[in-house]
């Protein structure tokens, strides 16, 4: 398979930063998260008045027989595939939103900052216990929840993406378009989507990883007394599981293997090399992408061509009905006293309903928990923070002198990059049963031994990003280091090291919340009739799901994000910042 | 301000007024504390039959003019009629070229002309008969199917033109439109343009130019308004009195760019009586503390100078000769003349710039010499430094932070300029040790201080 130029993971290098570029903690942002578990405390009640009826046990039949796999493996692909037409469309619309008003971006922007901070594991409880509520006993209501669960794994990341390219359409574009009369519906097909497009398709790609994760882990979950297997990769692992059979697992891993190539090959890089015609850079660096097979095959095949080619033009039609109203001007700009009188409105009613927030939130947590409960959460809530940071660094001290090795040639950082991603999408707790049954049968200590399931999957953001920071590290400042014959320790202290801190800064930032939300999956594994379990807070969001305590679930939830959150705020986003002043090459 | 010879071009008397400006008044307020004022007080009247050039220095508000007559913005006072009425968003008749080109890169050469028809709800064998002529009459035959990315800056523009003209407007608006393009390539592109005019080919009434280039606004407009900055406001109207096709050769043309040259550089703009009356007691009390600084390098002044300095120019030189010289824009050339003219270094006078004996002392002097020359005239004369100077020498610690001359900047100038400005202000004061900034922390500090 020869390589085009690998597609892009880390937004900070190619095209224009995916991510929303400000984590700062702000007034706004702490304020949204109590109106959010205020919201989240009320849906609860609402949902445990209308739903108290207890759902029958939902059972489908699995079978471990491998002939059965392909079609789990189909029906796993297509869940996949429904979540992320569903991410496309949420960002579509919360993303022009967004971009569109000015007050709800005020709203709707620091809300997505947080939303991404969420672990997308802990909303699973949540979505079974609410559409198993209002599908009771059908496997619709379980299929509704997985995928639901999955859209909040990849949603959030395609909407900042989109939202920013949206931001950053040129503005003489953007007047073309109005200048030629262009109504509102017209514009956002042949402006503002095709503009996404690049970060669309790339962050689809970086959020599959965290996809693939979340939907094995759900297709097999008890919340409470409801059991949800639905027939997929992921519940005929957990099937093996239970009856111990290793070489099931090891089916289903070559299964996955498979749909992951299959999405990668028949999906994923027609849609790059497609995508690379959007990119706003008018320079001439796409020439070097090859055509995939898979979009040389739906271009030159006379009747593949022809379908392709029906379907475009009717969505071109489409695209070119008048719909919506012509923009007029620019209003002019309000005068600074009526501007601030009403965001003094505004923000008025913003406090209102904080202050509501915080009464519903308060109320709640008062009769709900105890001090000693949110005392005990919080301190499982250091046990796995230790256990993240720890391994962060692990993985960091390893990966940081192979990935520059790597990444110092670049045939070599090329092949490495590619393997890199692929790795990257698989999900990780496909693997842990292996983990489990060695500490099992070499009676290793689950508390350290289980610790490196959280990096599993994470490494490879640190791997993938140093390895693109040392490749794209100016070959003229490494020839000048050889000329002045700086070798050793002082290399690595003053020429390599600050080159790469800022992609490996945006490694680590992604590593950290995939590690937290793969400690949920991570701190308490089965096998057999044994759970390994440790402490931490991973193992007590993943118990309380599955005892169907959701209020308990819900503390676990709130204190992780918070953790997670902290950390952003304090300690990634300030670093990253200063590497981004001091450190960035021009 | 008398242009020579007036006579020459005629405008029909009874050419219909297609677009006016009335009184209008542009200003924003983009993350600053007070309303900045960009266009001011701004009267237009464009009638077909001619093309009008909005000539000036970034910043003078002529792109905002320019989309204000697009229906793209809105006016905070004053109106803009189009056509008898009064303009409310884009017009139908009206078409635009932009400076980037500004072509959608996902859409090919052909779909690209065709958007203004497809919006307009023109489609089929009409929609690709237009398209095709338009195509053709810009010279773009055979390049229909082709990704913008694929052609060069002058094709990629003739797109834009074909794409403006396609929908065959009353008016066409270019925001400066050959400013992206090398010299060479724009030298065609106008010579085209100004060809299929004058033969009647294009289907528009008249055109609006703006332009920072003064040949250029000379070899394509019958008439032409010269902005001054800050705020923006028409400051001369020139009728140019030239038949096309126009020969930059000739003495009559090299005049008359010299001409503008020279309105352009004449200290105060055009004061009306009004002004007059009270712009003694203004000068008095509203002496301009902070005056926005443009990004000019040290090491561009010293270059200007000692070219200025040696033979042939020997001290003096016709800026039109200088820029041509240095291979320098009007956008560039003017920053550095007005820098050096603030620090007494040089003068502008009539079109021409000339050392002053300070700035002659200046060339002649050693690298030491220099800084202590440059270290006087800024502490002379840009307020800011004198009161970063004042203000560090009076604190023990000798440095402070650099927010609050920020605040003081953005009081009458945007955030953009008042960055601009301190930047410009660093590097000066950094070439003549007067002090230095700490960019981490954001202050400005005396470099003894330190070593003490």
């Amino acid at each position: 398979m020869k390589a085009g130029r690998a597609p892009d993971f880390s937004p900070s290098f190619q095209g224009p930063v995916t991510r929303l570029p400000p984590r700062h903690m702000t007034v706004v942002k702490v304020s949204l998260l109590v109106c959010l578990a205020g919201l989240a405390v009320l849906a609860g009640y609402s949902v445990n008045h209308t739903l108290a009826v207890p759902a029958p046990p939902l059972q489908t039949l699995l079978h471990l027989d491998i002939l059965y796999l392909p079609d789990y493996a189909a029906r796993t692909s297509l869940r996949m595939f429904i979540a992320l037409g569903l991410s496309l469309a949420f960002s579509f619309l919360y993303a022009t939103l967004a971009a569109k008003s000015r007050r709800a971006a005020q709203i709707l922007v620091p809300l997505l900052d947080i939303l991404h901070s969420i672990p997308a594991l802990g909303f699973l409880g949540f979505t079974v216990a609410f559409f198993l509520g209002l599908f009771p006993g059908q496997s619709f209501g379980a299929e509704l929840a997985v995928i639901s669960t999955v859209f909040a794994s990849q949603a959030w990341t395609m909407t900042s993406g989109m939202y920013h390219s949206l931001r950053t359409i040129p503005t003489e574009l953007e007047e073309a378009a109005r200048c030629f009369g262009l109504t509102s519906w017209q514009k956002f097909w042949r402006l503002d989507v095709p503009c996404a497009i690049p970060a669309l398709v790339r962050n689809a790609m970086i959020s599959m990883a965290g996809g693939w994760f979340v939907l094995v882990y759900s297709e097999t979950i008890a919340v409470g007394h409801t059991r949800i297997a639905l027939p997929g990769i992921g519940s005929y692992v957990g099937m093996a599981l239970s009856q111990q059979n290793i070489g099931a697992v090891l089916a289903a891993i070559l299964a996955m293997i498979g749909v992951i190539l299959a999405y990668n090959q028949l999906l994923f890089r027609p849609l790059t090399v497609w995508a690379s015609r959007f990119r706003l850079e008018t320079t001439e660096q796409d020439a070097i992408l090859t055509e995939p097979w898979m979009l040389r095959l739906l271009r030159r095949t006379h009747i593949l061509r022809g379908g392709v080619d029906h379907l475009l033009s009717f969505l071109h039609r489409l695209a070119s009905l008048p719909l919506g109203h012509r923009p007029g001007r620019t209003a002019p700009s309000q005068t600074l006293v009526s501007k601030r009188l009403s965001d003094g409105l505004w923000l008025s009613a913003l406090g209102v309903i904080f202050l509501g927030a915080v009464k519903v939130v308060w109320g709640y947590g008062a009769t709900a928990y105890t001090a000693e409960q949110i005392l005990h959460v919080v301190i499982l809530g250091f046990y796995t923070l230790l256990r993240v940071v720890s391994m962060l660094g692990l993985a960091s001290l390893l990966w940081v002198p192979l990935g520059v090795w790597l990444g110092l040639n670049p045939a070599r950082a090329q092949r490495a990059q590619m393997i890199v991603q692929s790795c990257a999408a698989f999900p990780a707790n496909l693997l842990f049963p292996l983990f489990v049954a060695t500490i099992i049968y070499v009676h290793l200590t689950p508390a350290v031994w289980l610790t490196p399931l959280l990096m599993l999957g994470a490494q490879w953001y640190i791997v993938f990003n140093v390895i693109n920071g040392t490749a794209s590290f100016p070959a003229d400042l490494l020839e000048a280091g050889e000329t002045f014959k700086v070798t050793g320790f002082l290399w690595w202290r003053k020429i390599i090291l600050p080159g790469i801190t800022p992609a490996y800064l945006t490694g680590v930032l992604a590593a950290s919340g995939s590690a937290w939300n793969a400690a949920i999956a991570a701190e308490a594994v089965q096998w057999g009739h044994e759970t390994l379990k440790v402490q931490g807070l991973g193992a007590y969001i993943a118990q309380a799901t599955t005892d169907g305590d959701l209020s308990a679930a819900a503390l676990g939830l709130a204190v992780m994000t918070l953790f997670i959150l902290a950390l952003n705020w304090l300690v990634w986003r300030p670093l990253s910042d200063y590497a981004y002043r001091r450190l960035k090459l021009i | 301000m008398t242009s020579p010879s007036l006579s020459a071009h005629s405008v029909a008397g009874h050419a219909s007024v297609l677009v006016e400006a009335r009184h209008v008044s542009q200003s924003y307020h983009k993350d600053s504390t007070v309303d900045l004022l960009v266009l001011d007080d701004v009267s237009l009247t464009l009638r077909s039959g001619e093309i009008v050039g909005l000539l000036g220095r970034s910043g003078s508000g002529k792109s905002t003019l320019l989309r204000l007559l697009a229906g793209l913005l809105a006016p905070t006072s004053g109106e803009v009629v189009w056509k008898g009425e009064e303009l409310k968003g884009p017009a139908d008749g009206v078409s635009m070229v932009f400076s980037s080109f500004a072509l959608f890169p996902w859409m090919t050469v052909e779909e690209n002309v065709a958007l203004g028809l497809e919006a307009k709800g023109v489609t089929g064998e009409e929609r690709d008969r237009l398209v095709q002529n338009a195509i053709d009459l810009i010279g773009l035959g055979g390049y229909e199917n082709a990704w913008p990315k694929e052609l060069s800056g002058g094709m990629q523009q003739r797109v834009g033109l074909a794409r403006a003209l396609v929908v065959q407007p009353d008016l066409l608006l270019m925001d400066e439109p050959f400013s992206a393009l090398d010299v060479l390539t724009a030298e065609n592109l106008r010579t085209d343009l100004v060809e299929l005019w004058s033969e009647k080919k294009l289907p528009v009434q008249a055109m609006l130019v703006v332009t920072h280039n003064i040949e250029e606004a000379v070899l394509i407009c019958d008439r032409i308004m010269i902005f001054s900055s800050n705020p923006g406001r028409i400051a001369h109207v020139l009728t140019v009195p030239f038949t096309h096709p126009r020969d930059r050769e000739d003495p009559a043309f090299r005049q008359f760019v010299d001409h503008i040259y020279a309105l352009m550089t004449q200290r105060a703009p055009i004061i009306s009586e009004a002004d007059l009356a009270v712009g003694v007691k203004q000068a008095v009390q509203a002496t301009p503390s902070f005056i926005a600084l443009p990004l000019v390098s040290i090491t561009m002044m010293i270059g200007m100078m000692e070219a200025l300095a040696a033979h042939p120019l020997d001290g003096r030189a016709d800026l039109p000769v200088l820029a041509e010289k240095l291979q320098l824009e009007l956008d560039d050339l003017f920053p550095l003349g007005e820098s050096l003219e603030l620090l007494g270094l040089a003068e502008l006078e009539d079109g021409d710039i000339l050392l002053t004996n300070d700035g002659v002392h200046f060339v002649l002097s050693d690298l030491e010499e220099r800084k202590a020359i440059l270290n006087h005239a800024l502490f002379h004369h840009v307020p800011l430094v004198k009161m970063i100077c004042t203000v560090l020498d009076e604190r023990p610690s000798h440095s402070t932070n650099a927010d609050r001359f920020r605040s003081a900047l953005e009081e009458v100038m945007s955030p953009d300029y008042a960055r601009l400005t301190l930047q410009t202000v660093v590097g000066w004061a950094r070439f003549a040790e007067l002090f230095d900034f700490d960019e981490e922390g954001d202050r400005f500090y005396l470099e003894e201080a330190v070593s003490e």
